[in-house]
């Protein structure tokens, strides 16, 4: 039987469901009430100026961080939808490291930067029990190619490589256990365009290719426009509009959303 | 190809503009218009009328003010303006193709692969059924005149007809069961304009129950089963 259908990976269920989220730092709220589900395969992109929560949410959804109310559902590979934060810690940290990946806006972030390339593609699986060097190798040589980096750099310190390579080593290094929900903060800023681009269509093959869910922060209404599904707006902390990426970029319905749009050229 | 139909029942479509002041720009009233399978109805009226709107509305781009936009397939009818968002993707993904003269264009990715791509659809695939796509591919820019030292190029440096001709490409390699067609020939030379009539026609033949815009009277009457006057919604 095709992979596809198996049951947790079916289109109709989602793979995360938030609910309620709530995130306070002292007085200031930086998320309130969100609530928003993602589905198998589907790239779900969160945009709003800075400071309007986004960066928060995605630590919060991703369990880097806790909120102060509401709830997180992922849905496992053995146990149906599981509450992140009702996880044991041993328990959320294994499907961080198998079924979760995520893209640091900075490569230094993501990457240990005094390991070589192949040992940085490699950590992951080493992380779950393989031990043997010539496949651990083969995997990093096969990763690196598919994110069009030089194999013949695996020996080679990320701190050798230029910006645009760091960053698809990252994503080499996240993508290496087949994860199933990926998250991204930025991946693109910071890069050049002619890089971006780059990154931009390899990232896209890749979610379609492995059936991929992705949620994405960024502030670039372009990057959500080719890579995303669907869409969510955030103002001051709250979700203020949700939608298909050409329905909410083509027909903004709330005020905050259409001052967006109509701020960028042609998004 | 499976069938499927249009039904379209008192659609409304106000924009507020919250940035003007609030203002409100109505351009449909009451629109109501069915397409059955392997008819060809075309929306006829002046720049401005809201052709174009009604269109985006079927596929989902636009949301509908009032109304209804009901979807026969085989499987279910769903009504568009209501439907959640995963919902109107499958339809997307099987159903409802929107073709407009514009490619947008994706970086890298050359012309043949853009329309490959297309036949692949939106799952994972191997390496056999990538060149049975790009085989297909070839037939259909063969077809449509793109020179083969195009094809492995990104259209991006295209000029405005060609990469046009990729986008009618990639839309007919695979004609879904309800096309909706905003003026595609748009600045077509005559020959390609003759193509593309034919390949309208063929996927009518085929069944597609098709909603179009076509501003040149001879395309229009070459491929319209029907013509609908905007005045009648407004
Ligand atoms: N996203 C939008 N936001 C605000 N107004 C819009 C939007 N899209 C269309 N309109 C307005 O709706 C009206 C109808 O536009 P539409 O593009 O549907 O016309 P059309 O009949 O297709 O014209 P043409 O023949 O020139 O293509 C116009 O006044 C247009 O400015
Ligand atoms: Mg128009």
């Amino acid at each position: 039987m095709n992979a596809m259908t198996n049951a947790f990976t079916h289109r109709d269920h989602p793979v995360l469901r938030v609910s309620g989220l709530t995130k306070r730092y002292g007085d200031r709220i930086a998320v309130e009430d969100a609530a928003f589900e993602v589905y198998p395969g589907e790239v779900l992109a969160v945009v709003g100026e800075s400071g309007s929560g986004k960066s928060t949410l995605l630590n919060c959804v991703s369990a880097q961080l806790k909120p102060d109310a509401g709830r997180v559902e992922f849905l496992t590979r053995h146990e149906g939808m599981v509450e992140i934060f009702a996880m044991s810690e041993s328990q959320r940290r294994f499907i961080a490291r198998t079924d979760w990946g995520f893209v640091h806006q900075n490569a230094e972030d993501g990457l240990r930067m005094h390991v070589s390339a192949g040992a940085n593609v490699g950590e992951r699986l080493m992380a779950l029990g393989q031990r043997h060097y010539g496949e651990l190798r083969r995997e990093a040589v096969d990763w690196l190619s598919r994110v069009e980096v030089d194999a013949t750099r695996i020996d080679d310190l990320p701190a050798s490589f230029s910006g645009g390579m760091r960053q698809r080593l990252q994503i080499a290094r996240n993508l290496v256990t087949r994860p199933r929900l990926i998250f991204m903060d930025e991946p693109t800023s910071g890069l050049d365009v002619s890089v971006q681009a780059r990154l931009l269509d390899l990232l896209r093959t890749l979610t379609r290719g492995l059936s991929l869910s992705a949620i994405i922060v960024t502030h670039d209404l372009a990057v959500a426009r080719l890579l995303a599904h669907r869409m969510l707006v955030m103002k001051n902390g709250r979700i203020v509009e949700t939608g298909l990426t050409d329905q909410v970029l083509d027909d903004p319905q709330h005020p905050y959303t259409q001052l967006l749009v109509s701020s960028v050229l042609q998004p | 190809m499976n069938s499927a139909s249009i039904q379209i029942n008192n659609l409304s479509k106000t924009f507020v503009l919250h940035n003007q002041g609030g203002a409100e720009l109505p351009v449909l009233d009451g629109a109501s218009l069915t397409v059955m399978p392997g008819e060809c109805v075309v929306l006829d009226g002046p720049s401005g009328a809201g052709k174009s709107t009604l269109l985006k509305c079927v596929y989902g781009t636009y949301r509908a003010s009032a109304g209804e936009i009901l979807v026969t397939t085989r499987q279910a009818t769903v009504d568009i303006t209501t439907a959640r968002d995963q919902e109107v993707l499958r339809l997307r993904r099987d159903t409802i193709a929107y073709v407009s003269q514009f490619l947008r264009v994706i970086p890298r990715v050359p012309a043949i692969d853009v329309v490959a791509e297309s036949v692949l659809g939106d799952i994972p695939h191997d390496e056999d059924s990538l060149k049975r796509a790009r085989f297909e591919a070839q037939h259909l820019l063969l077809r449509l005149r793109i020179p083969q030292r195009l094809w492995h190029v990104p259209p991006a440096t295209f000029s405005g007809g060609e990469q046009q001709r990729v986008n009618i490409a990639r839309s007919f390699v695979r004609p879904l069961p309800v096309m909706l067609l905003d003026e595609p020939t748009a600045s077509l030379d005559a020959e390609n304009r003759t193509t593309v009539i034919a390949m309208i026609r063929e996927a009518r033949d085929q069944g597609a129950a098709i909603l179009g815009i076509f501003h040149d009277e001879a395309t229009r009457n070459a491929v319209a089963s029907r013509v609908i006057n905007m005045a009648e919604f407004q």
